[in-house]
């Protein structure tokens, strides 16, 4: 049984969702174009993910086997209308901009992953903890990539002007081929390195 | 007593080809390409090509750290081609990166020569059209000037976008465009050079401007079947990108269809595209479906029965 801390940090480097298991690939593609949106979308996952880790771990006894993927997405899929409804409330600009991958995290491989892979394996803290690393890996993977693709394709980091105003932005990282480049070369370093510190 | 029999693993015929022997062969087929270029397009021209193969060697030789700077010749190769589909005169960095990516992205990421799915000459030019497009295409190609070397450029749009050109300039070379496009003639020895050393099959090329010169009939008539060829960058790919002997199929029924699937996705995007050339992106296409093709037209082995279903 691997201790409390383990279950957090786990999701941060050793099963990173984003660059380790490589689940929820589509939103890390499509809406990564700044390092905002990317961070937004990982928060928002991260939100989503910790709601239904907790009320799946909590009624994982009395839900039968073989009713169980529906139940899991209606427990998803209200937190993710909670979130869609929160982030048109509060935040405008990124719910526009995130658009139909919001409803899409209902969906989304990490959150019913960990639901099916996790959640209904053990016990409410183990699975807040899980929640947390998961969710903080894949926040941390997503502003990654957004930094990346921002700071070339626009020049900036969140919004902040890095580049001077003679550069002259890369348009390909700004469009979707550019996620794809980036996301390969990301990968490609990880592995790189967790081959270099011998972590399997 | 001697041994008359020798026992030795394959192969037992040996060539004296190198890859080094076919980079040089190419390079001396560019030759009179890159001497029309400078001749029409000045000492602009020799700058860009000279900064587009140095910064591809360096890469070449900081990624294999062997120590080498010409290595095979491979990425002398590769930096001089994306030179000749560039402008005569784009910005030094815009160069410099497409040679980084070329190497780089397009090479080296998928294990190196032999390894990559893609011409890398033509993934560094998208990579550079895709980022920097205002640099590399658009309204920067400039009037040659032949003999002046020094004169100031005038900006023109590209034969293909106003499609008035001259058949003769067309195939002298005298008429806006990217540095190795625009002379028909000197690509035309360059390609003999190649077909002379045995590098390329008459297959793809074949296919290529056949099909494209067919097309263009359907466009206007044979001369502007002879329009489309001669025009834009279909000889330069023909010739050299798309018989690049890693990223093509080694069939030959299978050359026959890459040839003829270029052709018909240039034609595709110059008569119904946005954009007034698709050489690059037509040969990056069917590099992609390079495997798929060689799969298909796998030749039959000898005796193979018919399997019974």
């Amino acid at each position: 049984m691997s201790t409390l801390a383990q279950e957090f940090s786990k999701g941060i480097f050793k099963e990173n969702p984003t660059f380790r298991l490589l689940l929820g690939m589509c939103p890390t593609l499509a809406i990564t174009t700044t390092a905002f949106f990317g961070f937004g979308m990982g928060v928002s996952v991260l939100a989503v993910l910790l709601c239904s880790n907790i009320v799946i771990s909590a009624v994982r006894n009395l839900i039968p086997d073989k009713v169980r993927m529906p139940a899991y997405i209606l427990i998803i899929a209200a937190f993710v209308s909670a979130t869609d409804m929160l982030l048109n409330a509060y935040v405008p600009d990124l719910h526009k901009a995130l658009g139909i991958f919001i409803p899409l995290i209902v969906v989304n491989c990490i959150i019913m992953g960990r639901a099916e892979a996790f959640a209904r394996k053990n016990n409410v803290v183990r699975s807040i903890l899980d929640a947390l690393g998961m969710g903080v890996g894949v926040t941390i993977s997503l502003t990654l990539v957004g930094i990346i693709r921002e700071l070339f394709g626009a020049g900036s980091i969140f919004g902040f002007n890095i580049m001077g105003s003679a550069y002259e932005p890369m348009m390909l990282l700004a469009s979707p081929p550019g996620a794809f480049i980036t996301l390969g070369i990301l990968l490609g370093l990880c592995n790189f390195a967790f081959k270099r510190l011998g972590i399997e | 007593m001697e041994r008359k029999l020798v026992v030795s693993s394959s192969p037992h015929i040996k060539s004296p080809e190198t890859i080094q022997s076919i980079m040089v062969d190419v390079l001396v087929a560019l030759f009179p390409v890159a001497l029309m270029a400078v001749f029409l397009f000045g000492f602009r021209a020799l700058a860009t090509m000279v900064i587009a193969v140095i910064v591809a060697m360096a890469t070449e030789a900081i990624i294999l750290r062997n120590g080498s700077f010409f290595g095979d010749g491979s990425a002398a190769v590769t930096g001089l081609l994306l030179a000749m589909t560039l402008p005569p005169s784009p910005p030094w960095w815009v160069v410099a990166i497409g040679s980084i990516v070329a190497i780089g992205i397009g090479k080296h990421i998928y294990g190196g020569l032999g390894n990559n799915i893609f011409n890398p000459a033509l993934v560094g030019r998208a990579v550079l059209f895709v980022s920097w497009g205002t640099h590399v295409a658009g309204s920067v190609w400039t009037r040659p000037v032949p003999f002046g070397f020094t004169a100031d450029a005038i900006t023109q749009a590209s034969p293909l976008v106003t499609y008035n050109a001259s058949l003769g300039d067309l195939f002298m070379g005298t008429v806006s465009g990217a540095l190795g496009e625009t002379s028909a003639l000197a690509l035309i020895i360059g390609a003999i050079w190649l077909f002379y050393r045995g590098h390329i099959d008459w297959r793809i090329p074949g296919g290529f401007i056949g099909i494209v010169f067919i097309l263009g009939l359907f466009d206007g008539g044979f001369s502007m079947g002879l329009y489309h060829v001669l025009a834009g960058g279909v000889l330069l790919g023909a010739f050299f990108m798309a018989t690049d002997m890693v990223t093509s199929p080694v069939t030959p029924a299978g050359k026959l269809i890459f040839g003829l699937g270029c052709g018909i996705v240039t034609m595709a995007i110059r008569l119904f595209g946005g954009m007034p050339e698709g050489v690059t992106f037509g040969i990056l296409l069917m590099n992609g479906l390079t495997p798929l093709i060689d799969n298909m037209t796998l030749p039959k082995k000898f005796g193979e029965v018919k399997k019974s279903a």
